[in-house]
């Protein structure tokens, strides 16, 4: 299924006012690869995330989603293909009550009445909140939202979903929550983040990114294991990769994943 | 600001009224919604310097209130706070027009007294009318309502995100007034803080409505809202609005206050 592929090649885009966004990005990510994309604020990991929905066009360079090179003309196609999932939840839950919003996409695409209602029933079963359906939205928790935000995404059964900062806001069983949630999801996934111990639970691959350039992109616990480039790149090792601060030792199930990898 | 938080802008509270099921809430909205236009124009059609025939009209306030369960200190509170603007409407009517009209004993009262009156009555008929609607309908429902009944639809869609980004916005200034009043020692910053203040409200309202725009786009707005919530007209519907416009203009055209005012004096005399 050549429709969940994302290709960029030597992607560079540069903000109207000259501020520059990111430079020769390329990688390709094939089919139910859960990729997460890491860098340090300001790295570049919003910009590129832009493009992969067609809201940024680049400046230099092609992306390609699924069968379609992405253009102005078949962006309706693309954005039916890749959901996004945006940081803050509130932007993207704009309509009276949370079924409403969850059926503003499939409506959208033209779905009938009766099927949309069993849509929206079901995206809101797989994220859990089901009890939620008539609650404005604007009244509800930050990880009840950010669930909900995921619904709206889910109900137009994309084939690609990207997000954007997933983890952020959320409490700490909250967060555990989603990334559970996250690893049932078969889609092909792209997630930025500096969450990096969500990457190592979710994402089997990494492409770290700095100054709005590709760094390194290859298996997680490769890639956050290399001290030199986690430095190099403004980020820091993921707590659960650093020793214990009690007892020096590092966490015994993850020591055989990375034994395993090495 | 966290006063105009706490205080003024539970509007929230209308959402918690509007959910409640009562007979009056599970009217259709464009019912509700015709009655009060209907009765609003009726109430603003009198002359200006007419009170008594206006007292009969409370008894529609009254009874949605009555019915559709919505507490009257919530309501009056509500009143009060923009009653303001009424009052500043009417504060010069009695410095302007000086004609005695009615004269009780030695006390003459002026015209202007009477009109300014009579301008406060209908400023609690009409508005408590509008906030009676909304707390029994709901805003999208009225919204709802506006587009059956055929106002365009940008308009709608301008007062639906209106309703849904107002939460988001005060929840904004309330967190940029606090941050200012917090490093600000009473001083305040002056004007000068408080104008960037409001720009930077203005730009992140900008960045906002950019990004929501995306998340539309992204799943396939075109320019049309659509909500699934099938209205439906029944008797019902046509009852209340017969009923109340019936009312409406009897009230309209004969004045009962009048009529039982004369009609005891006659009796006592």
């Amino acid at each position: 299924m050549s429709h969940h592929i994302i290709e960029a090649r030597d992607l560079c885009y540069t903000y109207p006012d000259g501020t520059p966004g990111i430079r020769d990005v390329s990688f390709r990510i094939t089919h139910g690869e859960s990729v997460a994309i890491v860098g340090s604020n300001g790295a570049g990991k919003s910009t590129l995330l832009l493009h992969l929905n067609g809201f940024l066009i680049p400046t230099r360079g092609t992306l390609r989603i699924g069968d379609y090179p992405l253009s102005k003309k078949n962006l309706k196609a693309v954005r039916r293909t890749v959901g996004m999932v945006f940081q803050d939840p509130d932007d993207q839950l704009f309509m009276p009550t949370v079924f409403d919003d969850v059926a503003f996409g499939p409506l959208n695409l033209g779905l009938p009445p009766e099927e949309v209602e069993a849509v929206v029933t079901r995206a809101l079963e797989t994220v859990g909140v089901s009890h939620l359906k008539e609650r404005p939205p604007y009244r509800l928790s930050g990880g009840e939202k950010r669930s909900v935000a995921i619904a709206t995404v889910i109900s137009m059964s994309p084939d690609i979903l990207v997000m954007d900062e997933p983890t952020s806001g959320l409490d700490p069983r909250a967060r555990r929550r989603l990334i559970e949630l996250l690893k049932t999801f078969k889609h092909t996934k792209v997630i930025a983040t500096h969450d990096l111990d969500m990457a190592v639970d979710l994402c089997e691959r990494t492409i770290v990114i700095y100054r709005g350039a590709v760094t390194a992109d290859g298996p997680t616990l490769e890639l956050l294991q290399d001290e030199a480039l986690i430095t190099r790149s403004g980020l820091e090792k993921p707590l659960k990769m650093q020793n214990c601060p009690a007892c020096g030792k590092i966490k015994s199930n993850l020591k055989t994943r990375l034994q395993s990898t090495a | 600001m966290a006063k105009i938080d706490q205080h003024f802008f539970d509007i929230g509270y209308m959402d918690t009224l509007a959910s409640q099921q009562t007979p009056v809430h599970r009217l259709d909205p464009r019912a509700k919604l015709l009655t009060t236009l209907v009765f609003i124009t009726t109430v603003v059609s009198f002359d200006k310097y007419e009170i008594a025939a206006l007292i009969p009209f409370f008894i529609y306030p009254v009874f949605l209130c009555a019915v559709g369960n919505v507490p009257p200190v919530y309501l009056v509170k509500k009143l009060i706070l923009v009653s303001p603007f009424a009052v500043m409407i009417g504060i010069f009517n009695p410095l302007i027009d000086r004609e005695i009209l009615v004269r009780m004993g030695d006390l003459g009262i002026s015209g202007g007294w009477i009109s300014f009156a009579s301008i406060l009555v209908r400023f609690v008929l009409t508005v408590g009318a509008a906030l009676i609607l909304i707390a029994v309908t709901g805003f999208y429902g009225v919204c709802a309502a506006l587009e059956k009944l055929g106002t365009p639809r940008v308009f709608v869609v301008q007062l639906m995100f209106l309703y849904r980004y107002l939460f988001v916005l005060v929840d904004e200034a309330s967190r940029l007034v606090r941050a200012r009043s917090l490093r600000s020692f009473g001083a305040g910053g002056g004007f000068k803080a408080f104008g960037s203040l409001v720009g930077h409200l203005l730009l992140r309202t900008l960045d906002r409505a950019q990004r929501i725009y995306l998340a539309m786009c992204c799943r396939g707005f075109d320019g049309k809202i659509h909500v699934m919530k099938p209205l439906k007209f029944g008797p019902l519907e046509i009852g209340f609005i017969g009923g109340w416009l019936a009312f409406f203009l009897a009230m309209r055209l004969y004045n009962l206050p009048a009529a039982l005012g004369r009609a005891v004096t006659e009796l006592l005399i």
